[in-house]
């Protein structure tokens, strides 16, 4: 591809070619640099692209963003720290028109789904990293989305935290049948949480590798199965371009953004 | 399909505020006073426009009168005011009784604009002094607040409670101490009064401002000095000081402002006794309230105006010579 | 530590320095035979106090109600202003560095320029004094608040596409809170000391400027010390009294850091 002569202007993301199906869990894991959390916010209409486009949902990326198409989970949290964890999570109800009665009944299940019924009012500076991630997580579920985008958004807790929210995720994802496109920098993360895990690389950013987790159902015992270790394996290998071509391909129905496999 | 190629900088839609050296920080000074100037050429606009069309009487509501009379008197045309500049400033001399020979002599040949400026310059002299012993005063009295919690604790409501003493109140009284007081060969002069009440403006700003930033290095920072066991001496010198400066600055703009305003003050409570030969642009203010002709008035309190905002630009330029320990971003 | 506990760890070493303080000066006084005229006593100035109460209760009920009236008046105004210039972004480009300009200058010579507008037998050049006092602090400290957000706020609002009204409304008013109250703090302490000296001008002859002014003018020194001491105190409820709406406005807010 060729390189932008105007300084300043690097090309971070060569030809991207991306899809998820409905309901799927799909990571995206590559070292630093390597455009992941770019591509993400540039699905999110978070950023714009300098040149070439971007559709979602057949649609481009600003308008998909207008109609709400997905919800978004920020690394740091981003909880309003002077409204309640019930007012926290009615914000995109309260901000697009959702009645009264409709919010508080909405609220509540969310509140029951991320287990967090006895925080209601409390307010975040109260809250632990992993609750606060909770609470947000319920705020990107609050209007149902049929797509998550999260960014990094375990990567300030603590090892133990993170596996369990993990857990709690995965029975989320599980409950509301969403589909999540997810970035993380962990590799057993990603292999723990996604169906897929797309593998970048940098300079340019670009999809190397797309590795299909086969693990199952997860539970307790998942992270101490063989298959999980093997999965780890094929992912470092992945990361460290010893593998040849990738044996995922990205075919499924309701795909959300075009597809085709990139070297 | 398609590539995308990105420019790692900030989308549009999210402001960046952050000030850079060079073109940057020429562009936002630019930036600022063009809006200065259209803010100051709206107000003209307003004055004019109210001048016009508002009720000649004013307004009342309730009894108390809340918009100003239109005449020619109370609210002077903006170019009257600019006209009065260059009269013959005659008037002063006969009619206040409160000034020497001296200086109605002097005054006597000078235009409005030249009284004016040169008045300026006096209450400046005086705001100076008074600045730069509230500069050293609040920076002692910083250093000692930081060095013990207990006298922290005592001083600080004092000091927050001093700036409460309308000083005004404190100038008549300062105004006896004209001549009695007697250290070696220097007697106390009406003079030092003011500075002395400029110097009582300056002194908080400074110490609240310098005592923040003598406790703003971070806990990192702080555990750093501790682990290579430096003397109090040293972590000042080299950690605290460098680390205040970023407070210091605007502190020691709002002390400039503060001292200008504390001579001009400490000028018309002093100064309707007599401050001698030497008149400040707060006696030439007092001056014209008690005349009839108000856009000389107007022209006098534009004046202080521009005086105190100068002041305020002038130390503002230490933040260019002082940059290299003045962190970007790091105002509190 | 308990309630009583605490208050004597705070409280007691600025008490134990005023009393010292206060026995040096009587000391000082009485010792060196000092003329009421350069210094006057403690015991000088509470006894004037006392004797003319009711004439400094009075004067400080006066300037009081310049300084409240100018107080709020400031401050409507400055909440006003600043929340259209957040909306407007062009209006406030030109009207936020004549603010700034106006905090460098000193306002209290504005006083004579207001007598000659509303005319001698009125409050209102007082107050209005001390409303653009009041008035420029408020101001800028608020336009701060409302226009510095977050990064990641500003994402959030971006991706759950709030228009400009919302974000106005949901984060960037709470979000200004705290500045908005640093400024009434500051607002508030401005309001009684403009009051008192815009007194100085001439004008009406009530308020303790004129009655500090007037009691030196008849050389009862101790007099006008007492009335100094009234103003302080009446400064100092002025500042307890935004302090108590700071507490009331973000009492519910847990902050990590202030």
């Amino acid at each position: 591809m060729t390189f932008s002569g105007r300084r300043g202007t690097v090309q971070a993301l060569q030809e991207i070619d991306l899809s998820v199906a409905a309901g799927e869990f799909v990571a995206l894991i590559g070292p630093s640099g390597c455009g992941k959390s770019t591509l993400l916010r540039i699905i999110a209409d978070l950023q714009v692209p300098s040149s070439g486009t971007v559709t979602v949902a057949g649609k481009s990326a600003a308008q998909a963003r207008l109609d709400q198409e997905y919800g978004f989970a920020f690394q740091q949290a981003g909880l309003l720290d002077w409204r309640t964890v019930r007012a926290n999570i009615e914000l995109p109800l309260q901000l697009h028109g959702v009645d009264g009665d409709a919010r508080r009944r909405r609220v509540s299940e969310l509140l029951g789904l991320v287990g967090l019924e006895d925080f209601a009012e409390h307010r975040p500076p109260q809250l632990s990293g992993g609750m606060q991630q909770r609470v947000a997580i319920a705020r990107a579920l609050a209007e149902k989305p049929a797509l998550l985008l999260m960014d990094e958004p375990f990567g300030a807790l603590d090892e133990m935290t993170r596996e369990r929210m993990q857990d709690e995720l995965v029975r989320i994802t599980d409950e509301t049948g969403a589909a999540v496109l997810f970035v993380t920098h962990s590799i057993p993360e990603a292999v723990f949480l996604a169906d897929r895990v797309v593998v970048m690389s940098p300079r340019p950013g670009r999809i190397s590798q797309v590795v299909e987790i086969g693990l199952g159902e997860r539970n307790a015992d998942t992270r101490e199965a063989h298959e999980f270790y093997a999965a780890i394996t094929t992912v470092r290998e992945a990361l460290r371009g010893r593998l040849g071509k990738g044996d995922g391909d990205g075919d499924g129905d309701g795909a959300l953004v075009d597809s085709r496999e990139a070297l | 399909m398609t590539g995308l190629a990105l420019q790692p900088a900030r989308p549009a839609w999210r402001r960046d505020a952050r000030l850079m050296r060079g073109a940057g920080l020429l562009r936002v000074i630019v930036f600022r006073a063009g809006g200065l100037v259209a803010g100051l050429a709206l107000l003209g606009v307003v004055w004019e426009a109210y001048k016009a069309w508002g009720p000649t009487g004013g307004a009342h509501l309730l009894g108390i009168s809340v918009l100003p009379r239109t005449d020619d008197n109370a609210m002077p045309h903006l170019w009257t005011i600019w006209n009065v500049l260059g009269q013959q400033d005659a008037v002063g001399s006969q009619q206040t009784l409160s000034f020497g020979p001296s200086s109605s002599g002097s005054s006597g040949g000078q235009t409005v604009l030249g009284a004016i400026a040169g008045d300026c310059l006096q209450t400046f002299q005086w705001a100076a002094v008074g600045c730069v012993v509230g500069l050293l005063v609040g920076m002692g009295l910083a250093l000692l607040l930081d060095r013990s919690r207990l006298i922290e604790r005592a001083a600080l409501p004092y000091l927050v409670a001093s700036q409460t003493v309308p000083l005004v109140a404190l100038a008549p009284i300062l105004a006896q101490w004209d001549g009695s007081i007697k250290i070696g060969g220097w007697t106390w002069s009406n003079g030092t009064s003011i500075e002395l009440v400029a110097a009582y403006l300056a002194f908080f700003p400074i110490s609240i401002g310098m005592l923040r930033g003598l406790r703003s290095a971070s806990a990192v920072q702080n555990d750093l000095f501790t682990c290579t066991a430096a003397s109090w001496r040293q972590t000042l010198l080299r950690l605290k000081l460098p680390t205040s400066v970023p407070h210091l600055l605007p502190a020691l703009r709002l002390a400039a402002a503060a001292s200008v305003v504390g001579a001009i003050v400490a000028e018309i409570s002093i100064g309707q006794g007599a401050i001698g030969a030497k008149s400040g642009i707060g006696t030439r203010i007092w001056e014209y309230s008690q005349q009839s002709d108000s856009a000389r008035l107007y022209a006098s309190v534009i004046a202080a105006a521009v005086l105190g905002l100068g002041v305020t630009l002038l130390v503002g330029l230490f933040d260019l010579v002082l940059y290299r320990y003045n962190r970007l971003g790091a105002r509190d | 530590m308990s309630g009583a506990g605490r208050f004597s760890v705070l409280a007691l070493p600025a008490l134990v320095l005023g009393a010292v303080l206060i026995g040096l000066w009587q000391a000082l006084v009485d010792g060196f035979g000092i003329k009421s005229w350069i210094l006057s006593s403690p015991s000088e100035i509470w006894r004037q106090l006392t004797s003319l109460f009711n004439g400094i209760v009075i004067a400080t009920t006066h300037t009081g109600l310049n300084a409240i009236v100018g107080l709020v008046v400031g401050v409507v105004v400055a909440l006003l202003l600043a929340g259209l210039c957040t909306r407007l972004r062009l209006l406030g480009h030109a009207v936020t560095p004549v603010v700034g300009a106006l905090a460098a200058v000193p306002i209290v010579c504005t006083a004579p320029l207001f007598l000659f507008m509303y005319g001698l037998t009125s409050s209102t050049p007082r107050r209005a004094v001390v409303a653009i006092a009041a008035f420029v602090p408020v101001y800028l400290n608020t336009i701060r608040g409302l226009s510095e957000m977050s990064t990641v706020h500003a994402e959030l609002m971006r991706s759950l596409a709030a228009d400009r009204m919302q974000v106005l409304r949901i984060i960037r008013f709470p979000g200004a809170l705290p500045h908005f109250c640093t400024g009434l703090r500051i607002a508030a302490s401005l309001a009684v000391i403009s009051a008192v000296v815009s007194e100085y001008f001439g004008g009406l002859q009530n308020g303790l400027g004129y009655f500090i002014s007037d009691q030196a003018h008849n050389t009862n020194y101790p007099a006008a010390w007492a009335a100094v001491l009234a103003a302080v105190v009446l400064g100092l409820i002025f500042f307890a009294g935004a302090v108590l709406i700071e507490r009331v406005l973000l009492e519910r807010r847990v902050t990590t850091a202030s």
